[in-house]
């Protein structure tokens, strides 16, 4: 379990990573956290001849909070952010879904925007990015674009990512005033990639006692090849807190598309994936609720 | 006066230097060693029609590349069947690198040698391997229809057969009120110690000589396999096992391929060569455990007690049989546990799989054993309406009945016979542990919020502390250093430090000044291993009997010093006094110099040792005709018998109504190892062992598809339980000496993986209401049975047949 050869590069700028993967192109790959790209290396799955590591190029590690977005940069560590009590206060939804993402160890080292741009079906921060309506701010050697999350995942592994361009930041959207989140998952061990997860994003109106629920969307983890939203509004809306959301079920099965592993049947997985559905709404509304 | 040291939780000596990182494990040496990679077999039965290496051979850096046509003499043939056995039919064993033929994936068929392991990586990628597909034989029910075979010349799959029968099980069965069938399922795990295996060989050409570091269990097996596999005279090879980071059983098999070809080769090159396993090699090229089909047919009457028990089962070997067939034995005779079944039938097969070994792994046998009785106790209880733990106390040998004979030939070969134990005792404390009698309250109290909680138990007998023997090698220095060797190797158990009490108390020396070596043949050339939770019971005995020889020299020196008579005498914190007359007094590290009459005075205590130093009687040589110089002994321990230790856990779970997720609520241990040496080091051997049970009930299982692949050769996919998913473990001991050895110690090391998956089947079944009978179950599984069961209702579960009453 040694890497092939490999030529790494440690640009101190942007344009000077840019100018690199322009370089190496379809034989390049680019470093940041490295909790993914590391073991496949070392299992030789995948063999760049180049790496480009963005660890050391300057003022991509800011997590920056405006009025319509939190900003992450590309080599924020999911730690970091996790702990960010700016970002908290403002979208819980990133605490509530980090605090699922593996291991203390592995946040420590893995960035965020890595995952999103790795974008594993498993991965809990792209479900985030399409939940929250991010951005994903793409440069490359034509320059900069930005491409809306819900358009970014193709498939498992796969992104509108060319080879020579990096993701140079997200832009994850906040959410109206009222909403309530939670985010659940079910894994076979504590850190474990889920057998499914659920992030929900549920709209109330009003405060106390006269609080209701508008609408709720959900985005899912393991359980669909690229992240989607489900929108569960025609089943919650003017629902009491205290609904067991047992009507919830058929748009979360109509949503959803799992598949098996030596871990857990299709099958399993949707039952899962709709029990905690239900259970997230609940957690989201309980504050409310109490 | 010395506190006795024995029985005290003392701190581990070894902690300190390995809690911060100065512990030497294998990959720690040979830093200007060239390394080795292995081609490995990507299919999982194959003939090898053609090796290319040309592609390897131009990589730089690259040293050599050896394929069996570069073996020469014995280390060409066949790796040894290391425990032969009158049951086995048809021993198959592999070669250190594949002839002609490949039996599991995983399998080395090319050693590239290279400047490091990269380029030796970068190098092995290079060779191509041509192959002529043969059918994959994977899985115990493919393996048993015989269709396909493994080896041509092992018919039916068949490595052995072996039937043992007490009483008659056929006329006791026909008159037997009731009569129940289990069929039982056990999946594969693996031991997946952190450091995998690994050797470093160094050969000194002018002095002929091999020097092996080896991540193993046993140095002097090592040393004896490669000298016989080299033809190198056996004074002319040294093994040394460093920091070995755990074991569990896999490193007791020897010599592992590895271990043949990197000495081979550090010969053939005179130069330093290791290899390091990495955790992919670990996982589909050193060996597993477990796998077994049960059948279990049981005659009782109508109060629950055994009249007759009737057990086959069918064991996956894997592709060869090295280790021979030490682990379907224990579960044959082991599953027995604490019970006496009047009459007893008990029928194996051993089976070949295109799958890697099969070879001990804690429990060694017994977790299966142990799972196919207790669910035999909870099915009877079941059916009759009784108390689980009714059904096995009306079974239980008593303590009265000790030494209980089985009547069956234990692993070692002799027979299966209790020395001590109190079964009643230890349920009894298991019960108020647990709080067993206010469970029903609990349970009711739980449905009705909606919860399902579960309690489950399983009892286990353990025969530790096998034969043939282990030394013990005790030297004082003039210092009043104490030096202890033992020759079994050691992976974290604490050895340094148990032995160090055992010795300490025996001499009446400060700990401090105890100093032991394990695993190292240049210390302790005549040595057995480290298994079957030998080492306390084995080594433990060696060095006490060791020590006792030191004290008795060191008495009767003093007492020819002191003008007094050996009994009159007391050894305490490194002090021979007289007793009632502590002015009279002489150090041991003075008794020490004594003992060694000197020419040459090169320090101070030396001086008084040489011959001008004191009075003498000329008539008498310095050293007498019936003694040897030196304030040293060695003594061996060589038991008849294994020694039985035993215990009973219970278990609390509670299962998600709808997501079916298991979660262990209590874990409650009692544990009879007879003395404690360390009851803090017994606690951990039991949490680690319990932790490990807790990975074969809920997590952990060798995925192979038909083909052969293992699916989840990785941390990723192969599910070792972290701290997360480990309850916390109350434990209670209770101690009843083993009257077979000196210090009444009986082994820990396996005790607390053995009943685990038998307790949280126990209590899942519990927490269901339908039958539990194939583990590891994991949330899926346990939402399928439920589902199965709900259109089913009156059958077990769809993963085994169907429990029977008959008569």
């Amino acid at each position: 379990m040694k890497p092939a050869p490999f030529v790494h590069h440690s640009p101190r700028t942007l344009d000077e990573a840019v100018a690199m993967l322009g370089d190496v192109g379809h034989d390049g790959k680019v470093l940041a956290g490295g909790q993914s790209l590391i073991p496949v290396l070392n299992m030789r799955l995948a063999q760049p001849a180049h790496l480009v590591d963005i660890n050391r190029v300057a003022g991509l590690d800011t997590v920056t909070v405006s009025d319509d977005v939190v900003r992450v940069g590309a080599t924020v560590r999911h730690a970091s952010l996790e702990k960010n009590t700016e970002a908290y206060a403002v979208l819980p939804l990133l605490r509530q879904a980090l605090r699922n993402v593996a291991h203390p160890a592995i946040r420590n080292r893995g960035t965020t925007v890595g995952s999103i741009a790795h974008a594993d079906a498993a991965g809990e921060m792209p479900s985030i990015a399409v939940l929250t309506g991010a951005v994903i701010e793409v440069v490359g050697p034509a320059g900069r674009r930005e491409v809306a999350a819900a358009d970014f995942f193709e498939g498992p592994l796969m992104t509108v990512l060319e080879a020579d361009e990096l993701v140079e930041a997200v832009r994850f959207g906040r959410f109206a005033e009222g909403t309530r989140t939670a985010f659940l998952e079910s894994a076979r061990r504590h850190g474990d990639y889920a057998l499914a997860g659920v992030g929900v994003a549920v709209d109330v109106e009003g405060q106390g006692g006269d609080a209701v629920v508008r609408g709720a969307r959900a985005a899912y983890v393991s359980v669909t090849d690229v992240p989607v939203v489900v929108d569960l509004t025609e089943a919650v809306a003017g629902q009491p807190f205290s609904s067991a959301w047992d009507g919830v079920e058929d748009l979360v099965q109509a949503g959803i598309a799992p598949e098996a592993d030596i871990h857990a049947s299709s099958e399993y997985r949707r039952a899962l994936a709709a029990e905690l559905t239900r259970r997230a709404l609940t957690t989201a509304l309980s504050e409310v609720a109490s | 006066m010395t506190t006795r040291q024995f029985g005290s939780p003392v701190l581990r000596k070894e902690d300190p230097r390995l809690v911060t990182g100065n512990g030497r494990y294998l990959d720690d040496l040979g830093h200007d060693a060239w390394e080795a990679a292995f081609v490995r077999s990507p299919h999982a039965h194959a003939r090898i029609t053609d090796i290319d290496v040309d592609g390897a051979v131009e990589v730089e850096g690259v040293i050599a590349v050896y394929t069996h046509e570069d073996l020469d003499g014995p280390a060409g043939d066949r790796l040894p069947l290391l425990i032969p056995h009158p049951s086995i039919e048809a021993g198959r064993t592999g070669y250190a690198l594949a002839k002609d033929e490949v039996n599991h994936v995983g399998e080395a068929i090319v050693m590239v040698v290279a400047r490091d392991r990269y380029i030796a990586e970068d190098a092995a990628q290079r060779i191509v391997v041509s192959y002529d597909h043969l059918p994959p034989v994977v899985g115990i029910e493919k393996s048993r229809d015989g269709a396909e075979l493994v080896h041509d010349d092992a018919p039916g799959n068949v490595a052995a057969h072996l039937l043992q029968e007490v009483g008659n099980v056929e006329a006791a069965m026909a008159k037997a009120p009731r009569t129940l069938t289990l069929d039982l399922e056990i999946e594969r795990s693996a031991c997946m110690p952190m450091e995998g295996k690994g050797v470093l060989a160094q050969w000194d050409s002018d002095e002929q000589r091999m020097r092996i570091h080896s991540s193993t269990q046993t140095s002097t097996g090592v040393r004896a396999a490669v000298a016989a596999k080299l033809q190198l005279p056996l004074a002319q090879v040294e093994c040394i096992a460093p920091d070995v980071g755990g074991g569990f059983g896999v490193k007791i098999m020897h010599p592992w391929p590895e271990e043949v070809l990197v000495p081979w080769a550090a010969r053939r090159l005179n130069h330093d060569v290791k290899w390091t396993e990495d955790r992919r090699e670990h996982f589909t090229s050193s060996a597993h455990e477990r796998g077994q089909l049960q059948q279990v047919t049981v005659g009782f009457d109508d109060d629950g007690r055994l009249l007759a028990l009737d057990v086959k089962f069918w064991h996956d070997n894997g592709a060869y049989l090295p280790y021979g067939v030490i682990v379907p034995i224990i579960t044959a005779t082991q599953l027995l546990g604490p019970y006496k079944p009047q009459n007893y039938r008990v029928e194996f097969w051993s089976l070949y799989t295109n799958t890697v070994l099969v070879t001990p792994y804690r429990g060694a046998g017994r977790p299966q054993g142990c799972f196919a009785m207790e669910r035999t106790m909870d099915a009877i209880a079941a059916e009759l309406g009784i108390d689980r733990t009714e059904v096995r106390s009306r079974n239980f040998i008593q303590p009265e009945e000790m030494p209980y004979d089985q009547g069956l030939l234990f692993q070692d070969g002799r027979p299966l016979k209790y020395d001590s134990g109190d079964f009643p005792a230890s349920l009894a404390k298991l019960k108020a542990l647990v709080g067993w009698d206010d469970f029903t309250v609990y349970k009711e109290e739980a449905e009705a919020q909606g919860r399902k909680v579960g309690l489950g138990i399983g009892c286990y007998v353990e025969g530790t502390g096998v034969g043939p023997y282990e030394g013990g090698h005790v030297h004082v220095e003039t210092s009043g250093r104490v030096n202890v060797a033992t020759g079994l190797t050691t992976q974290g158990q604490g050895h340094q430090t148990i032995l160090a009490q055992i010795v300490a108390d025996e001499l009446g020396v400060s700990i401090d000044d105890v100093h032991v070596t394990t695993g190292d043949t240049r210390r302790m050339p005549y040595a057995v291993g480290t298994f079957a939770s030998r080492g306390a019971v084995m080594s433990g005995n060696a060095v006490a009997l060791a020590a006792r020889a030191v004290r008795a020299k060191a008495l009767r020196i003093a007492a020819d010093a002191l003008e007094v008579a050996e009994e009159d005498l007391q050894i305490e914190d490194g002090t021979i006094s007289v007793k009632g007359a502590p002015h009279a007094s002489i150090a041991l590290s003075t008794v020490a110099v004594m003992s060694n009459p000197l020419r040459y005075a090169f320090d101070e205590s030396a001086k008084a040792a040489t011959q001008f130093a004191g009075a003498f009687d000329p008539d008498k040589p310095p050293v007498a005709d019936d003694d040897e110089p030196g304030l040293e002994g060695k003594d061996f321990y060589s038991p008849t018998q294994a020694t039985f230790a035993n215990g009973m856990h219970a278990a609390i779970v509670e299962t998600d109504p709808i997501t079916a997720e298991i979660k262990i609520l209590r874990y409650c241990v009692i544990h009879d190892c007879g003395t404690v040496v360390n009851p803090m080091i017994v606690e951990g051997q039991v949490h680690g062992g319990v932790a490990q049970g807790v990975g074969g009930a809920l997590y952990e299982r060798m995925e192979y598809d038909e083909t052969g692949q293992l699916l989840n050769a990785s941390f990723m996919d192969f599910l070792i339980p972290y701290a997360s998913e480990v309850p916390h473990i109350e434990t209670d001991h209770l101690e009843t000496p083993s009257p077979l050895n000196p210090l009444g110690v009986k082994g820990a090391g396996e005790a607390g993986t053995i009943p685990v998956s038998a307790v949280i089947a126990s209590a899942i079944e519990d927490a269901e209401g339908f039958p539990i009978r194939s583990m590891p179950i994991s949330p899926n599984e346990l939402w399928d049975l439920r589902r199965h069961q709900a259109a089913n209702p009156r059958s077990t579960n769809p993963r085994s047949s169907t429990t029977q009453e008959s008569a």
